[in-house]
């Protein structure tokens, strides 16, 4: 059932919406590290005779319409050359169960690995049609054919000719991949294969201050060539580096060192509270099992 | 990949008797990145959730996790909840999952999770499964950018002395045993496959500063602080009560001995006279005065806990303060600049 189509006019049916007044004719799909992680995990335990892994994507519509996938779970499928069957038992309840823990959750598409869409995803993305009004459809290229690892999203509206229905046309709609919970917990740690330690409180802290020491470095060779003439200035950029050197506070030196040498005191105060708090705890140690004199 | 690696252990099981002792945790990207969500998104309501993974060697991997729907305190949902778990357990074996319970993890707030009920979830589960850990995430440190993952286990001799339920003072002096000797942590190593590490590198933003890095240089700190330090007084204030209790036993033991002594010497006395009357001395003790009950010791775990507790806050306020120090001192250099 690939999308085909002849001289006749064809009739764009966009998806009913009757209730609900949120999915608008072109959405975006935001998509969470985890949903990629969980992907790429059912990818490498598939069965050997499966060439590609289906599932479920969870997630909810946020109100200006785009819609935010957090979660997903594979589904098992065979899949030959003509047919396509899911087991919808075991979707049912892996649905069932992931809306004990998270009721908010809910159906908003489905995924597949593989490039591209093909006869069989139609197929399946009907039966997804017939759970949730216009699923999306997320494609995550895990064979990395053009050299890299696309992620794409659809949805599909119906080509129909007149009354008869056509073909599902699939359209892709841009994603928003936010790496926000990956970046709080490190690309460092997700990227390697194998992270040895994870890095505790002044560690991280040395990493960062590193990172804003190069952010500095670089603009100032910005700023550097820019005076001499080397690069041709742009106004945006200026912009944001008058606005960063101007956001710092402007208190007289006095005020300012005195602002820092008093939180410096509160730090050291609440640093040498812990240390009598550990010395007591010792101290009550040694008394709670110390050798009753009777 | 999953029947490979379950012959593997089985060969293991065959040929040692004793496991080695559990060296490191091994989790997956994927199961921290779970964890992390299920705590965030239900925070500061206190979450838990199950821990799937294999254990090889002095190595536990931790491979995929699944979180527990929060429970009310009603009868019906006890079975509910077993039949989740079978049902997960059940539909992640059929997508190749390892489905081995390794242990569980729990979210905490402010770190302060060592309560009796976690000693007790350890003793269920080890009877259960030869080696479990519990992973513990604090969503609150998260915010200060730091990833606040730790892995702990019960140390051996404590679950031989919590089985025994014997807590006195002699018992712990005999086996010199401390409030440190109770939770064992275990480094944790993070490892991912390759493919999601080839997705990860060219997810990742060119931008060399990332929001963890935005998160740990924001100076406000003072919220995580002054909670910190309200737990502290808190915990110090159920302290200085185990102590009391302690102190309190004492004096009664103390009182009761010198009871015993003036009563053993009225006894003595009276039974010299008797003798000296020719009569049969009386024995010299007597189990049916009160006075000779003895008294229970008061268990100590209560109050190693708090001072595990204690400790823990100690550590988190040096940490926090040693970030704040860099911080201010970062700013006094923007600022002279």
């Amino acid at each position: 059932m690939a999308a085909t189509n002849d001289l006749t006019v064809l009739q764009f049916v966009t998806p009913s919406s009757t209730a609900s007044t949120t999915t608008t004719p072109v959405l975006t799909a935001r998509i969470h590290p985890l949903v990629i992680f969980n992907v790429c995990d059912c990818f490498v335990r598939r069965p050997d005779s499966a060439e590609r892994v289906i599932g479920t994507l969870l997630g909810s519509i946020l109100p200006d319409g785009t819609v935010d996938i957090r979660n997903s779970y594979a589904v098992p499928h065979n899949e030959s050359s003509d047919q396509v069957a899911v087991d919808i038992d075991y979707h049912h309840n892996m649905l069932a169960s992931h809306l004990k823990v998270n009721p908010k959750e809910v159906i908003v598409g489905w995924y597949s690995t593989g490039a591209g869409v093909n006869g069989g995803s139609a197929l399946i993305h009907d039966f997804f049609a017939r759970e949730v009004t216009n699923p999306i459809h997320l494609t995550v290229d895990t064979g990395f054919t053009n050299g890299e690892g696309t992620i794409k999203a659809y949805v599909s509206s119906n080509l129909s000719l007149g009354d008869r229905q056509l073909a599902a046309q699939f359209q892709e709609i841009p994603v928003d991949l936010r790496m926000v919970d990956a970046e709080r917990v490190g690309y460092d740690v997700l990227k390697a294969t194998a992270v040895d330690k994870l890095p505790n409180d002044m560690e991280g802290m040395e990493l960062t201050m590193e990172r804003l020491l190069t952010l500095i470095n670089d603009v100032y060779k910005y700023v550097d060539s820019v005076v001499e003439g080397q690069t041709s200035p742009d106004n945006n950029i200026g912009r944001f580096i008058a606005e960063a050197v101007s956001s710092l506070p402007k208190l007289p030196p006095q005020v300012f060192d005195n602002v820092v040498n008093d939180s410096l005191q509160d730090q050291l105060l609440l640093l040498y509270l812990s240390s009598i708090i550990r010395t007591q705890l010792s101290l009550a140690e040694k008394l709670n099992t110390a050798a009753q004199m009777l | 990949m999953a029947t490979m690696a379950r012959s593997f252990l089985q060969a293991i099981s065959k040929d040692e008797a004793v496991a080695p002792p559990l060296r490191v945790v091994q989790i997956e990207g994927l199961a921290v990145l779970k964890i992390i969500k299920h705590c965030k998104e239900f925070a500061p309501t206190l979450v838990t959730g199950q821990l799937l993974g294999l254990d090889v060697g002095s190595v536990l991997e931790v491979t995929n996790c699944f979180p527990f729907p929060v429970r009310d305190d009603d009868e019906e949902i006890e079975a509910d909840g077993a039949n989740y778990q079978l049902e997960m357990m059940r539909c992640l074996r059929e997508v190749n999952v390892d489905n081995n319970t390794v242990g569980w993890y729990q979210s905490t707030v402010l770190g302060s999770y060592q309560t009796v009920e976690l000693i007790e979830t350890f003793m269920n589960y080890q009877e259960n499964i030869k080696r479990c850990v519990c992973i513990i995430y604090d969503p609150s440190k998260a915010d200060l950018g730091v990833l606040a993952l730790k892995a702990l286990k019960l140390s051996d001799s404590f679950m031989d002395l919590y089985r025994a339920g014997n807590f006195t003072g002699d018992k712990l002096r005999e086996k010199n045993f401390s409030w440190m000797d109770i939770f064992e942590e275990i480094p944790i190593k993070v490892s991912n496959s390759a493919l999601v590490s080839a997705f990860m590198t060219e997810l990742e933003t060119d931008a060399p500063v990332s929001q963890g890095d935005y998160d740990r240089l924001q100076s406000s700190t003072t919220p995580f602080l002054e909670n910190n330090m309200e737990f502290l007084i808190k915990c110090m204030d159920d302290l200085s009560m185990e102590q009391q209790k302690f102190q309190y036993y004492y004096r009664n033991l103390s009182r009761q001995q010198a009871q015993q002594q003036a009563w053993l010497q009225k006894r003595r006395t009276e039974n010299m006279a008797r003798r000296s009357a020719g009569e049969e001395p009386l024995p010299e003790e007597d189990p049916s005065n009160p006075i000779f009950k003895p008294i229970p010791e008061p268990s100590r775990l209560e109050s190693f806990l708090i001072t595990n507790q204690v400790s823990n806050f100690c550590g988190q306020i040096n940490g926090v303060a040693g970030q704040n120090f860099s911080r201010l001192y970062l700013t006094k250099a923007l600022h002279e600049n």
